[in-house]
C-alpha cells in the first residue's frame, strides 16, 4: 500500500480514532449510540427529563459510564444497561457523542429565579462550571438541561447516593448554608433559562 | 405533500426540457445513480427507518409510503384510557420527515413487486425501489375468537393500534356507572408490547379508583404469566388492593380459565374456558400475526416475517427489508424501542449494501417502561447482540433486567418521569425533523 492510499484510508474512515479500539467485526460507533436516542434524544440531544449526553468530555461520559456499569454510581436503568458494554464500546460512544453540540431544552422557569441564580452561579459554580455552565471541559454541560434531571442530581449528590468532588462539596455546602435549598433551586432555573 | 408536489414538478419540467432528446429512457428529473429505497408504513419502525437513512446517506432519495396523515402511538395510549394525557400528545404528523427531505406520500399500499422492484399503491401510483423496508405493524387474527372481528371492535375496540379505538374506549369507561365491570382480554404470546395490557389494566384501575371506587377490572389471560408479572402484582397491591376482596384488579389467568372463545355483543359477555362473564365495558386484544401487506408480498412463514436478523433483509424476498412488530426479530419483543433501534441497524445495514459493503454489526437494546399509577413507574432494560452462526438476536449476559422489587418510592416515582422522557425523545426521534 502507497503512501497515499494509507492517506486516503485515514481520511475516508473519518471515525477510524474511535473505531480503532472497536473489534473489526463490531458495531460502529454511530451505530452503538444510536440505541441510546430513544431515551436521550437523536445524537444525545434531550427534549425531556432525559439527560442529554451530547457534548460531554469524552473522559466524563466514560467515567459516568463505568460509574453506572460498576454500581459506583445509583440509577434506575443506567446500571442495567451500561453493563451490556464493553470497554472500548464505551469509549466509541463517548468519541460519538462529544462530537455533537448539546442543543438545550425547551423548557418553562421562573425568571426572577433565574435572575438569582445566575449570581450565586458566578460565586458558587463559574469556576469549574465555565460560561455559565455551557461548558464541559471536565465534565457535561449543566446549562440546557432538564431543570427536573438537575434537581434529581443534586438530590443524590446532598444524599450522598452520588460522589460529589471535595471543591463541590465546600461550595454546595456553602451555598446551602446561605440561601437554604431555594438557592440551589434557583441555579438550577439558571441553567434551565439558557435556551 | 408540498417536498412530493414539487419533486413531481421537476419531473414533469423534466422532461418538457429533456423528453425529446431521452425519449422516457430514464427517470427524468432524479440522477439515475441515485439509489432510492421506498418504506411501507409509517410509524415506528417505518419513520425511524425513513430518517435514518436520510441522516447516513442523504443521496438516497426516500419515499415512505403511509396511508394515514397523523399516527397515534400505542405506546402512552393507555394514559389517554385513564385521562392523563390527551389524544393530541400521542398524534404525530409527518412534517419534521418532509423537511428532511423524505417523499411523503399518503396511500394505501396494495402490492409489491419484488422481480420488478416496485411498489403499488390504492391510488394507482407505482414507485420504483432499489430496497424496500416493510414496516405495517400488526394485524389481528380475527378468526381466533367467536363473534368478534373488525366490524365489532368499533363498538368493543381492542384500541391496540391507538387512534379512533383509544378515543371510544376512553368515553365507554367515562360513561360506565360506578360498580361497573372492565374486561380486558390479552392474547397469547407473541403480541405487541407485551407489559401493555397490565399497564392498561393499571392505568385504567387509576381512573376507576378516583372516580369510580366501586367499580372493578377483571383481566382474562389467555396465559399463565407476562411481562414484569412480579412488579405489576407488587404495584397492584400497594396501589389498588390486589389480592383483597375490593381489589380493583382481578386477573385470570390461562390455567384458571381465563382464555376468552367467544363474545356475545348484544349481551356484552364473554365467554372463557370455565365460565362466563358479563362486562360494562369490553376490551378484547386479539392474537395478532404480520401486517396485511407482509402477507401479500409473499413475505411471511406462519404468523410473522422471517428475516436476516443483521440486515432486516427478508429471508424470503430479495431486497425487501422487513423490521419491527411484523418481523420476526426474536429474541426482541415487539415494542415501539425494538422497531426504533432496529430500524436503525436495517438503513445502516442498506447503506453498507449500497456501497458494496458487507453489512455491519447491528448493536440492539430496549428498554421497557409501564407506568402503573401516578409517580409510579416499572421498566425492563435489556441490550442485544447478533448472534451471526444462529441468525439470533441475543440478551448480552450480566445487563439489563427489572426495576428492583425492594426499589424506594422516589426510584418508582423517578421511572415514571424518566417513562414520559423517553416517550418525548423517542417520538421526535421517529417523527422530528
Amino acid at each position: 500500500m502507497n503512501k497515499n492510499s494509507l492517506m486516503k484510508l485515514i481520511l475516508m474512515g473519518g471515525l477510524a480514532g474511535l473505531s480503532a479500539s472497536l473489534s473489526a467485526a463490531g458495531p460502529t460507533p454511530a451505530m452503538l449510540s444510536g440505541t441510546c436516542a430513544g431515551c436521550h434524544g437523536s445524537d444525545g440531544s434531550s427534549v425531556a427529563i432525559t439527560p442529554s449526553i451530547a457534548g460531554h468530555s469524552d473522559e466524563y461520559f466514560v467515567d459516568t459510564m463505568q460509574a453506572f456499569k460498576s454500581g459506583e454510581r445509583r440509577s434506575t436503568v443506567m446500571g442495567r444497561i451500561a453493563k451490556g458494554y464493553s470497554d472500548a464500546e464505551i469509549a466509541a460512544m463517548a468519541g460519538y457523542f462529544a462530537k455533537f453540540p448539546m442543543t438545550p431544552m425547551q423548557q418553562s422557569f421562573d425568571p426572577a429565579k433565574a435572575s438569582k441564580g445566575a449570581k450565586l452561579h458566578e460565586e458558587s459554580c463559574e469556576k469549574c462550571h465555565e460560561e455559565g455552565g455551557k461548558l464541559a471541559d471536565d465534565g457535561a454541560p449543566l446549562a440546557g438541561q432538564s431543570m427536573l434531571y438537575l434537581k434529581y442530581s443534586m438530590e443524590d449528590f446532598q444524599a450522598g447516593a452520588r460522589d460529589m468532588p471535595k471543591k463541590m462539596k465546600k461550595k454546595v455546602k456553602k451555598l446551602v448554608d446561605a440561601h437554604g435549598q431555594a438557592g440551589l433551586d434557583a441555579v438550577i432555573h439558571y441553567y434551565g433559562s439558557q435556551q | 405533500m408540498s417536498e412530493f408536489n414539487r419533486r413531481n414538478f421537476l419531473k414533469i419540467g423534466g422532461g418538457v426540457l429533456l423528453g425529446g432528446a431521452l425519449s422516457g429512457c430514464v427517470t427524468l428529473g432524479t440522477s439515475s445513480a441515485k439509489k432510492k429505497v421506498v418504506v411501507v408504513g409509517g410509524g415506528s419502525g417505518g419513520a425511524t427507518a425513513a430518517r435514518y437513512l436520510r441522516k447516513f446517506d442523504d443521496s438516497i432519495e426516500v419515499t415512505l409510503i403511509e396511508a394515514n396523515k397523523h399516527y397515534h402511538t400505542c405506546f402512552m395510549s393507555n394514559e389517554v384510557l385513564s385521562g392523563e394525557r390527551s389524544m393530541d400528545s400521542i398524534r404525530f404528523g409527518y412534517d419534521g420527515l418532509k423537511s428532511l427531505g423524505i417523499n411523503v406520500v399518503h396511500d394505501w399500499v396494495t402490492q409489491i413487486d419484488p422481480q420488478a422492484r416496485k411498489v403499488m399503491t390504492k391510488g394507482g401510483l407505482s414507485f420504483d425501489y432499489d430496497r424496500a423496508i416493510v414496516s405495517p405493524g400488526v394485524d389481528f387474527k380475527w378468526e381466533a375468537i367467536e363473534g368478534y372481528d373488525a366490524g365489532v371492535a368499533e363498538k368493543i375496540p381492542h384500541a391496540w393500534k391507538a387512534g379512533p379505538q383509544t378515543a371510544t374506549l376512553r368515553k365507554q369507561l367515562e360513561a360506565m356507572r360506578d360498580g361497573g365491570t372492565v374486561v380486558i382480554a390479552p392474547p397469547g404470546n407473541p403480541f405487541r408490547c407485551p407489559p401493555g395490557p397490565y399497564e392498561r389494566a393499571s392505568q385504567i384501575a387509576g381512573y376507576l379508583k378516583q372516580h369510580k371506587p366501586k367499580s372493578k377490572i377483571i383481566i382474562l389471560d389467555a396465559k399463565d404469566k407476562f411481562a414484569k408479572k412480579g412488579l405489576f402484582v407488587q404495584g397492584w397491591k400497594r396501589l389498588y388492593g390486589y389480592g383483597t376482596e375490593n381489589s380493583l384488579i382481578e386477573w385470570v389467568s390461562n390455567a384458571a380459565g381465563g382464555k376468552v372463545e367467544s363474545v356475545d355483543v348484544g349481551n356484552m359477555t364473554v365467554s372463557a374456558a370455565v365460565e362466563e362473564f358479563k362486562a360494562d365495558v369490553l376490551n378484547i386484544i386479539p392474537p395478532q400475526k404480520a401486517g396485511k401487506i407482509a402477507f401479500s408480498a409473499g413475505l411471511v412463514k406462519g404468523d410473522w416475517c422471517p428475516i436476516n436478523k443483521q440486515s432486516f433483509e427478508s429471508a424470503l424476498q430479495p431486497n425487501i427489508h422487513v423490521i419491527g412488530d411484523t418481523s420476526a426479530a426474536s429474541k426482541m419483543p415487539k415494542s415501539g424501542y425494538s422497531a426504533n433501534v432496529q430500524a436503525k441497524a436495517c438503513a445502516m445495514a442498506i447503506v453498507d449494501l449500497f456501497n458494496d459493503r458487507e453489512p455491519g454489526m447491528p448493536s440492539f437494546q430496549n428498554t421497557c417502561y409501564s407506568v402503573i399509577g401516578d409517580d409510579y413507574g416499572i421498566s425492563v432494560s435489556v441490550v442485544y447482540k447478533y448472534n451471526k452462526e444462529k441468525n439470533l438476536i441475543v440478551k448480552v449476559k450480566g445487563a439489563g433486567g427489572l426495576t428492583p422489587k425492594d426499589a424506594s418510592k422516589q426510584q418508582l416515582a423517578r421511572e415514571a418521569h424518566y417513562a414520559h422522557g423517553w416517550f418525548a425523545n423517542i417520538t421526535s426521534d421517529m417523527f422530528g425533523s
